[in-house]
This record gives structure tokens, C-alpha cells and sequence, in this order.
């Protein structure tokens, strides 16, 4: 199984031997890759079609919406907690955020950004909500109910306290581009965060 | 009747006997002298014994889990919509055992069978056993046919409760215990239930204090009763109107007390083609080792603690619409599992049949399920 760009990033930060919980783990390719570095922990996965290959996978899955908060976890139980493209579709992400640095010592989170310079253009000359290769869905059947840029989740992230220890700003083909460099709220397609609560370090 | 074996049934099937004669002593305090043990087995033993699975059976059912004793059976085993070549619990891969509990009614030492130390019918004085009890049983069967290591320990329901157990008890020789529509141990209203049941046998007047084969006769009214009130617990309110709804036998109301509604004679059938194949102080006795089940009693009532002993990677399933062993009971087993730092993978599955989902084939459910046996066959290269 190959890991999309996100998940490569992801899994260089996580040192060999912890303990994480993937939240929305998809077909469980991350976890499965991290097993082999002796990191083990937790996939949790909602979509029926996606929990049969998270087995497959040889990971420890669980059928649990997210919406709903990690409440049968204890506080601060795993070394990272992992959110992967799945921000934008939850219903409160600020309510998973806190759920997130909870459980987690530190929380890793990865979401499309929407400040894109496609997504602005698509809105400002073209009139329509953007569709892009991150947000492949219309706007009437979309799951991602919750877009944000990158700007809007450094603001969120400083409002709930949480220190941002190391984040990666890419776009899809992970070439090292100057624009991303320069202006990443504008070039960056995917942006993915460190985070930690403030009294936790 | 099967005109012709289904390609994916294991077949023409016959029950094995184990006989023991080493004691087996029971957490009642008291001592089975001797024993035997009826199962039955699937599929072939591979040169390092690694792929053998243990069926556990609820309340009423035994050891003929899959297949047909008979070209005449009527119905095949009571699992056979999950063991077979090809289905979830795959017999081209697997070992597959399936005993009659002890104090069971089809074989293995009883309350229908005969007392060694004295040659008379046990009766209601066969001990009570408990599902620990059970768990040392079967392990002397592994132990004569060689297994050191169960690939799996699988059950529903009560046999859920025993695939749990055996983590517990023996967690050495427990490579995956699957746990499918049980609970960590029975809720007031599950014991309540239980007790309606026995209170109906043991009112029978023709129950006889559990001596009934003395008078060569049956409590019928009572166990059948009991079996009314079972099969109710196991279904779902949605199921029985999708099943029955409010249909009437006659087309039309009688204005009397005789069977109206197709539920009416639903549950009479099932109650009268019960009492001809169960053993009343067997029902009596099972209702007992579900009450007394709760594995975490001897852990300060920690669940954590108890599962903490736990080898086995654990698969846990249950179904949206079961009352009796609701998923919030499956989820307390899970909760356990994960503040202990054990494996497990836990599905709902969306499913209106109530408890006795767990017998039924359901797609999405037999496919998690067969997807998880899979994988383990693939560690034991089976």
C-alpha cells in the first residue's frame, strides 16, 4: 500500500516504538506502514467499504464516529493522535481538536488547504465553489462541510492554546516549490500540523 | 432435506466422544469422577496443529454447528451460514472444533445422562457449571487432539462470553478470540429475564423438582414457556413486524382466546418443537452460567485489569438492533481492551434481526468476519 503525500510526511515524524490512534484511518495504510517501525496503537474508521481493507491491513480497527469524541479514551493515552484529511468533514473540529490534544500528547493533523490559489479563482472569477483534486466533490454532496485555510487553523489552533511544533506545507506532487516557500496560504495544497497543548510542555 | 450437499456445506458430518476419566473439579466446589465430551470437527488438523478453531455454542445450541448428520436433516447445523469451504470460518483453511458443553443435552455429561458414581440419571443433581468451567473442559479436548494453540476462539452470545473466557483463563493458548453479540456480564434485566424462564419450569407441575424422567414426563408448558420468552429477547421489535406484523391467521378477529395472530402461533411452534429437542434442567443450568458469568469478579470488578492477561489480538462484533446484548455491552469489552493496550478491532454491524443476528447471513457482517479469519490464516499459514 502506498501513502499519499500527507501520510509520508506524517510517518517521518513519528519516532519508531509509539503509540498512536489514527482517526478516519481509510483502508489503514498509514498504520500498516507504521507497524513495521514497532509503532502500534489504533485505527478508527466509520465507512463500512473502507473497514474490511483496514483488516486486510493487519491493523487494530474500530468502528467509531468521530462526531462523537473519543470519550473511551483516557486523557494523554497516546503518544500521537493522528487526524488525516478528515478535518474538514467532521461537524465540530474544534471540538475534536481539544479531543485530540486530550488523548494525544501531541496531535499530528492534515487537511486540505482551501486558500489554494485554484480554490480562490474558482470562487473569484469563475463564480462557483471550488472543485478541486482534494475536494473532488459539489458542493450539494460534499462530506468536507468544514473547509478551512491555512490561515483560519493557525488561528484556531492559537485559540485553543495549542503550540504548533512543526507543520509541512506541500502541494501534491511534493515538488520544493519557491511559491509554497514563499507564500504557502497560496500555494500550498496540503497542509499538515504538530500540535501540542500549552501546559504540556 | 438437502436433495443434493450445497458446494459450500462440510458435508455429511457424525459427532465424536471423548471420554475422560481424570476428575474434573468445578467452581461449585464439587467434582465430575468422569466425563464425556461429544463434538464434532470441519476441515483437516495442518502438520503444526496451528490452524484449529474453537466453536462455542450459546444457550440452546451443541455441537452440530455445520453440515448434515443425515441425507433426511431438515436443517443443516446450527452455524452453517458461517463454517464451510469457502464461507467465514473457511474448513479449507481451518481446523474447526465444536463441542457440547458440559451439562448440555445432546451427548456430553448432563442432566440426561447417566451418573457413573451411582448409574442412575443425573437429573437436576448434575453440578452446576460455570463457563470457566467450560473453558477447562475443552482444554483437555485440545489437549487430546493436540492443540497446543487455538488460531481462534470464536462464540456468540453465550459462546461469546466463553471466546472471552478462554482469553482470560488460558491466554497462552489463545491466538484471537472472536466475541460476537456477548456482554462482560449480565445486566439485572438480562438475570431477570433468566428467572422468568426458570420460575415457568420450575412451576410446571409436571417438572417434579427437575426429576421429570422419573414420571416419564416433561415439563412442556414450562420450558416451552421459556423458550416464548428467549425467542422474544432475541428479536427485534422491527424484525418481528417485518416478520408478522399484525396478520391474522384467519384473515379476521375471533373476538376469543385461541391463536390470532401469526406471532401467537410463531412462538407456539417454536415453543412445542423445543421442548421435544431440549432438556429442561439443561435450560435451567445455562441460564445459571450466564448469570454467574462475570470474569472481572475476581479482579476487584476492574475489566481492565481482567483483560490485561489477554495474548489473544480480540475481534469484537455486534449488532445496532440487539436488546439483549446491546453494542454498548460489546463496547464495555472494547473499552477494557483499549485502556489495557490490547489489540482490538471492533465492528457494528447495522442489522434489524436483533441477537439472533449473530446466526444469520448478513453481508456485511460475514465479510468483516470472513476478512478477519483470512488474515489469520494467513499468520498461521493455514
Amino acid at each position: 500500500m502506498s501513502l499519499r503525500i500527507d501520510q509520508q510526511i506524517i510517518s517521518d515524524w513519528i519516532p519508531d516504538g509509539a503509540k498512536v490512534l489514527d482517526l478516519g484511518c481509510g483502508n489503514g495504510a498509514l498504520l500498516n506502514h507504521l507497524q513495521q517501525r514497532n509503532i502500534t496503537g489504533y485505527g478508527l474508521e466509520i465507512d463500512n467499504s473502507k473497514f474490511a481493507d483496514c483488516i486486510r491491513a493487519g491493523i487494530s480497527v474500530l468502528q467509531a464516529d468521530l462526531d462523537e469524541g473519543l470519550s473511551q479514551f483516557a486523557d494523554q493515552s497516546f503518544d500521537f493522535v493522528i487526524l488525516s484529511q478528515t478535518l474538514q468533514a467532521i461537524k465540530r473540529p474544534d471540538f475534536l481538536l481539544r479531543e485530540i490534544v486530550r488523548v494525544g500528547k501531541k496531535g499530528i493533523i492534515g487537511f486540505p488547504n482551501f486558500g489554494h490559489w485554484q480554490c480562490r479563482m474558482q470562487l473569484a472569477l469563475g463564480g462557483r465553489m471550488p472543485v478541486s483534486r482534494a475536494l473532488p466533490n459539489a458542493w450539494f454532496e460534499t462530506p468536507n462541510i468544514h473547509l478551512c485555510t491555512i490561515q483560519d487553523f493557525e488561528q484556531l489552533c492559537a485559540s485553543h492554546k495549542l503550540t504548533v511544533l512543526n507543520h509541512s506545507i506541500v502541494n501534491h506532487e511534493h515538488k520544493d516549490s519557491l511559491g509554497v516557500r514563499l507564500l504557502p496560504n497560496l500555494f500550498g495544497q496540503v497542509a499538515v500540523y504538530l500540535v501540542q497543548q500549552q501546559d504540556n510542555e | 432435506m438437502p436433495e443434493t450437499i450445497p458446494a459450500d456445506s462440510v458435508g455429511l458430518v457424525s459427532p465424536s466422544t471423548l471420554h475422560v476419566d481424570a476428575p474434573l473439579k468445578l467452581d461449585c466446589g464439587r467434582t465430575l469422577s468422569s466425563y464425556d465430551l461429544v463434538y464434532e470437527t470441519y476441515g483437516e488438523l495442518n502438520a503444526d496443529h496451528s490452524n484449529a478453531v474453537l466453536i462455542c455454542h450459546a444457550l440452546s445450541g451443541d455441537h452440530h454447528a455445520a453440515g448434515y448428520h443425515t441425507m433426511e436433516d431438515r436443517k443443516p447445523g446450527w452455524w452453517d451460514s458461517a463454517i464451510g469451504p469457502g464461507k467465514a470460518i473457511d474448513t479449507n483453511r481451518f481446523f474447526v472444533v465444536c463441542p457440547n458443553n458440559l451439562g448440555g443435552c445432546k451427548g456430553s455429561s448432563g442432566p440426561n445422562t447417566i451418573n457413573p458414581d451411582n448409574g442412575e440419571l443425573y437429573g437436576p443433581d448434575f453440578p452446576i457449571v460455570t463457563v470457566p468451567d467450560w473453558v477447562r473442559s475443552q482444554a483437555v479436548l485440545a489437549d487430546k487432539l493436540g492443540i497446543k494453540q487455538w488460531a481462534a476462539v470464536i462464540g456468540g452470545s453465550l459462546g461469546g462470553m466463553q471466546a472471552l473466557q478462554w482469553a482470560i483463563s488460558l491466554p497462552e493458548r489463545v491466538r484471537h478470540t472472536v466475541i460476537i453479540a456477548a456482554a462482560p456480564k449480565l445486566s439485572a434485566q438480562n438475570i431477570a429475564f433468566n428467572e422468568v424462564a426458570r420460575t415457568a419450569i420450575k412451576s410446571d407441575p409436571d417438572f417434579h423438582d427437575g426429576h421429570y424422567m422419573r414420571f416419564n414426563t416433561l415439563p412442556r408448558q414450562g420450558l416451552g414457556l421459556a423458550r416464548m420468552l428467549g425467542h422474544i429477547t432475541y428479536l427485534s421489535d422491527e424484525a418481528m413486524g417485518q416478520k408478522f406484523g399484525r396478520e391474522l391467521r384467519s384473515g379476521a378477529i375471533q373476538y376469543g382466546y385461541d391463536v390470532e395472530f401469526q406471532i401467537e402461533s410463531y412462538l407456539r411452534y417454536q415453543s412445542t418443537s423445543f421442548v421435544e429437542r431440549f432438556d429442561a434442567n439443561t435450560y435451567l443450568l445455562m441460564t445459571k452460567a450466564l448469570d454467574y458469568f462475570d470474569p472481572a469478579k475476581e479482579f476487584d470488578d476492574d475489566l481492565t485489569r481482567t483483560v490485561a492477561h489477554i495474548e489473544a489480538k480480540a475481534l469484537v462484533m455486534s449488532f445496532t438492533s440487539d436488546w439483549r446484548f446491546s453494542p454498548m455491552r460489546s463496547r464495555e469489552i472494547v473499552n477494557a481492551m483499549l485502556a489495557a493496550g490490547k489489540p482490538v478491532t471492533y465492528a457494528e454491524i447495522e442489522a434489524h434481526q436483533g441477537h439472533d443476528a449473530f446466526l444469520m447471513p448478513i453481508p456485511r457482517y460475514l465479510d468483516i468476519f470472513g476478512t478477519y479469519m483470512r488474515q489469520i490464516a494467513t499468520e498461521v499459514t493455514a
